[in-house]
């Protein structure tokens, strides 16, 4: 019962619904018979119920991009999400604006606190989330999909090189955490 | 070197004190952002005061939601937009600021997040005011028993954080006369 309350919030949050034609991905390993089968569009790893998804590559910063051809998307992770708390405010470049790898492009304001967004690569910007200035909350519900921040025509694809993968990011974060 | 190493070893960071008297606040503020983006080390600031009241807003505050513009305009109380988060407050000579800018690696056990920074701020605070009345850091206010006196807000950049405090240590009531009750209240003082 636990399980199916937990991935039916998950799939809430990812606005994924339960009857998917291709599934890459299928929980039912992790759920027991007679429970309810949800399939993911992309492979996903969950450690401590936040998301990490595969695909993807990660900063330190915490931030994710997603390279499809000329075009890089580029948000904030589930972990940040989770960490800042509800998201009020999202301050982005205009398009045209150019992002250096490390380099701070926007600011996130949850309660009480601005927090700089740093670009997992370089380049320039193409186009920003203006659903973000009426739901900024997207960037909770919706980290990875409709929550993402900028895109970016990359000027440098070996930045990505330096980025990490699903795998380390999620060491990374559970590095972090132990830390502190 | 040493004694920045040692202070981390105790879990406390080595902070440069600068102490302010009437400072106006658009300076102070000024000042903090400058040594948040620029300096590399830790530093507390304590401004006794500011010159003129003045009503200050979170960096996405606005002002036709949280000010009553009539009377702000009649009065020409300036208005400044922080570069921090959190809420709106008319500050005066009564106030008392303290800023803490450190390095996220100097504060071990502090995570660069803002709840973090905020219960590591109340351990402070705790000590403090320790013995004096009932303080609290209640969801995200300073108060004393369910009385709001300080308001608290922050901004993380990728190696440092600011915390800045402005306790209404005293106030002209009629002050508070120029804002607005906010759409969102703690559900403390429900």
């Amino acid at each position: 019962m636990a399980l199916r309350m937990w991935a039916s919030s998950t799939a809430n949050a990812l606005r994924i619904s339960c009857a998917s034609k291709t599934p890459a991905f299928a929980l039912s390993r992790c759920f027991s018979s007679g429970t309810q089968l949800i399939s993911f569009p992309l492979p996903i790893i969950i450690f401590c119920k936040l998301m990490v998804l595969d695909g993807l590559k990660y900063a330190s910063s915490h931030e994710w991009v997603k390279h499809e051809g000329s075009v890089a998307t580029v948000g904030i992770t589930d972990h940040a999400q989770d960490h800042l708390g509800e998201v009020v405010f999202v301050e982005l470049p205009e398009t045209g604006a150019s992002v250096k790898q490390g380099g701070g492009f926007g600011v996130v304001e949850s309660v009480k606190a601005t927090s700089d967004v740093n670009s997992p690569i370089s380049g320039e910007v193409i186009e920003v989330n203006s659903k973000l200035t009426q739901t900024p909350g997207l960037v909770n519900s919706s980290p990875y999909e409709e929550g993402w921040l900028i895109k970016v025509k990359p000027s440098s694809p070996s930045d990505l090189e330096s980025l990490m993968d699903p795998q380390a990011y999620t060491k990374f974060c559970e590095e972090e955490n132990a830390a502190h | 070197m040493m004694i920045q190493q040692q202070g981390k070893k105790v879990g406390l960071p080595l902070m440069n004190l600068v102490r302010l008297n009437r400072t106006p606040i658009l300076k102070q503020l000024h000042l903090e952002e400058k040594l948040l983006r620029k300096s590399s080390t830790n530093w507390c600031i304590i401004n006794d005061g500011t010159d003129t009241p003045a009503i200050v807003m979170g960096i996405s505050g606005k002002p036709s939601e949280l000010l009553e513009i009539g009377s702000v305009l009649r009065d020409q109380v300036p208005v400044i937009k922080r570069f921090t988060g959190g809420g709106t407050v008319v500050v005066d000579k009564g106030t008392v600021f303290v800023t803490l800018i450190c390095n996220k690696d100097d504060v071990p056990g502090v995570q660069p997040y803002p709840r973090s920074i905020m219960s590591w701020s109340g351990l402070l605070y705790n000590q403090v005011f320790k013995g004096i009345a009932d303080f609290q850091l209640r969801e995200n206010d300073y108060v004393f028993g369910n009385r709001k006196f300080g308001g608290n807000a922050q901004s993380i950049t990728k190696n440092r954080w600011i915390h800045h405090t402005s306790f209404l240590w005293d106030y002209a009531e009629g002050n508070m006369a120029f804002l607005k009750q906010p759409a969102r209240a703690p559900e403390y003082r429900m």
